[in-house]
């Protein structure tokens, strides 16, 4: 019962964690990848690595940054397509239109807001029996909060970081709400078998009950996918560790959300329509 | 009750079938791997379609006209997709010479017609540019289908003078370096019409005159977004994607038999039973695996736990309350059903809209972790019940 009884505490930590995040955007601002604005990126492998210097004087472009990666990789990024010769060998270039660019920023926003209204179109069908105490749409709007919490925290966190914000950080944004939902679902479900079982107990109680039940299974569930990404992480390859990384803070945020944010709101909505 | 452990020898005859005949090394179907992890080069282009009414038609036969262009070029396994109304996508394995790949399909020569000297082809300056329109026609008396050309006013002269020099000679109609047909010049025509019969049935001279028609590209293109990535940056790849794998789940193993242990175990069987449905789905549909396809694998094979985890944590309350062991997992597996099915639907839509969203990339991972959650639904429920009451009915 301390999941319900103490809710005003996990509430003000989640506040305080998504307030954070908002400053950090407001603060450091998004760092978007050339997917969402255009330009290209250039990986040159070299044997030994040149000066930094010489690379930039070689590129006749403003606005182009260089930076190390690897061993001796110079990783570059350029608004227009790199024409100048650097030496080396270029082990990876990748150019995306400014066109391109803009349409996978509309579809991204577009991929976003359909997934958040068929997953409360989904809950809110799936509990559509349980309307007593709390209204079926209610069980929807909590999951929203906690799906905002998890992907707001994400975000906060890799702008922080000074990530770059690309297809695949949309992606795994979205792979947080698939897996977030999955987790909140867990958990009411047991709720509305627990209302059906024990129809004359107190609500608070009753979804207390139903937290402590699946409490267990909540954290083996994420530790072991949590134990994947972190194989994902250290082992796996350098194009998808930012995503792993990402995944890894969506998953803390989600199974932390599913337990001490949506179920202790099912008992604040609950409260706010009987006073 | 001894059906189960029928059952179970039953279906571990059908993992190692699978695996025999899907999975060894140098099994017929491969997998097939995404650009980023074989190394290649992808191009984007952008058809301008404004202006054409059947834009389904004109951007298939741009499809085809590129991939004969690619064809030419000599790569091994290309893939040449269009994707909704006015993308092209050229994917070219093993090439990372980008200028040339782009030169090449960019170039724009297709239908030309040449002299045939000596067994030589010499040019005549008449290609498909002068071209004004081709269409299909049946001979009157034969009723054998042909393909009536008709020049431009500037290629009809051309035409005409070059029939005028060289009566009785070949004339080859080339398209993109194949020689379609090469009909004897019988007289200097001057009308600006040439009628190709060959050996065409109704269908193949419809083709035909629609690559003629669209003789350059139907629509024009222009190059929007390159990529290009080194073998061996890809091989890298691959090698540590599949090194994560095995390490997380060697990982993931330990956990559950130490949480769990027996039943535990049995999870173990059935998420490598769930490997195994999975990987030969990717190379039945084919699935292209790349970098981001196999993170969302990984991931699946943590998600693909969940259900287990479910039905062991209910029976495990079951037992509690005083029920047996097969009455308690019984309960757990029932119990936890609806669980497993509204939790898993909503990952199947997150999986179907990123499949939507999809780049490569993306649809790489929607892909694999679509597939991923609905083969776990069948074998962390139908598997691991099958060995569990197995083994616990023989006690």
């Amino acid at each position: 019962m301390i999941v319900i009884k103490y809710k005003k505490i996990w509430y003000l930590l989640s506040v305080i964690l998504i307030a954070a995040s908002i400053w950090a955007v407001y603060q450091y601002g998004f760092n978007p990848s050339i997917d969402f604005k255009g330009g290209t990126i250039t990986e040159i492998s070299y044997k030994e690595r040149p000066a930094k210097e010489l690379i930039e004087s070689k590129i006749e472009q403003s606005g182009a940054s260089v930076r190390t990666s690897g061993e001796s990789n110079y990783v570059i990024r350029t608004k227009e397509p790199l024409d100048a010769d650097l030496g080396g060998e270029i082990i990876r270039q990748n150019t995306i239109g400014p066109v391109a660019g803009a349409e996978l920023q509309s579809k991204a926003t577009k991929a976003i807001v359909v997934v958040v209204l068929m997953i409360v179109l989904f809950i809110t069908f799936a509990f559509r029996k349980v309307s007593k105490p709390v209204a079926s749409w209610k069980y929807g709007l909590a999951t929203i909060v906690a799906l905002a919490h998890d992907v707001i925290i994400p975000t906060g966190i890799f702008v922080y970081l000074g990530r770059e914000i690309d297809l695949l950080f949309v992606t795994g944004l979205l792979a947080i709400l698939g897996y977030s939902v999955h987790d909140t679902i867990v958990v009411f479900d047991r709720v509305r078998e627990n209302l059906r079982i024990n129809q004359d107990k107190e609500f608070e109680a009753t979804v207390g009950k139903s937290v402590n039940q699946t409490f267990t299974r909540s954290i083996n569930t994420s530790l072991t996918i949590f134990i994947m990404l972190l194989a994902l992480y250290i082992f796996g390859s350098s194009a998808t560790q930012s995503f792993s990384l990402l995944l890894i803070i969506g998953l803390i945020a989600g199974t932390y959300s599913s337990i001490f944010i949506a179920s202790p709101l099912l008992v604040t909505f609950y409260k706010l329509q009987n006073k | 009750m001894r059906k189960h452990i029928w059952i179970s020898a039953i279906l571990i005859l059908v993992f190692a079938l699978i695996v025999y005949f899907f999975l060894r090394p140098g099994a017929k179907t491969p997998f097939r791997f995404g650009l980023d992890l074989v190394g290649g080069t992808e191009l984007i282009y952008r058809a301008d379609t404004s202006g054409v009414e059947d834009v389904r038609g004109a951007m298939e036969s741009l499809r085809e006209v590129i991939e004969r262009r690619v064809n030419v070029f000599g790569v091994s396994e290309p893939l040449i997709q269009t994707e909704r109304e006015n993308r092209l996508i050229v994917e070219l394995p093993g090439v990372t010479d980008i200028d040339k790949a782009i030169e090449l399909i960019g170039k724009t020569p297709i239908l030309e017609f040449r002299l045939v000297q000596d067994e030589t082809l010499i040019s005549t300056g008449l290609t498909g540019q002068y071209l004004a329109r081709a269409r299909v026609e049946f001979n009157q008396t034969t009723n054998v289908p042909q393909v009536l050309l008709e020049f431009n006013d500037e290629g009809g002269k051309l035409f005409a003078k070059i029939t005028r020099e060289h009566k009785g000679e070949l004339l080859a109609i080339i398209l993109d370096s194949t020689v379609i047909s090469s009909p004897v010049i019988n007289d200097e025509i001057t009308d600006g019409k040439a009628v190709i019969t060959g050996q065409f049935t109704p269908e193949e001279a419809r083709s035909l005159v629609r690559d003629l028609n669209y003789g350059a590209l139907p629509v024009p293109i222009t190059l929007d977004s390159t990529q290009t990535i080194g073998a061996s940056l890809g091989e890298v790849a691959l090698a540590s994607g599949l090194k994560a794998g095995v390490i997380g789940f060697i990982a993931l193993s330990l956990f559950l038999i130490l949480w769990y242990r027996l039943p535990g175990l049995i999870s173990v069987i059935a998420l490598v039973s769930y490997i195994i449905i999975s990987l030969a789905v990717f190379k039945l549909i084919p699935v292209t695996l790349t970098a981001a396809g196999i993170a969302g694998f990984i991931l699946s094979i943590g998600m693909a736990v969940d259900a287990n985890v479910l039905i062991f944590e209910r029976a495990k309350e079951e037992l509690k309350k005083g029920k047996n062991t097969m009455e308690a997992f019984h309960e757990g597996f029932k119990r936890a059903w609806l669980s497993i099915r509204d939790s898993n639907i909503s990952s199947l839509i997150t999986a179907a809209i990123l499949f939507w969203l999809g780049t490569s990339a993306v649809k790489g991972f929607a892909l694999t972790l679509g597939v991923g959650v609905l083969v776990s639904m069948i074998t962390a429920i139908s598997v691991s019940r099958t060995f569990l009451f197995a083994i616990y009915d023989r006690n």
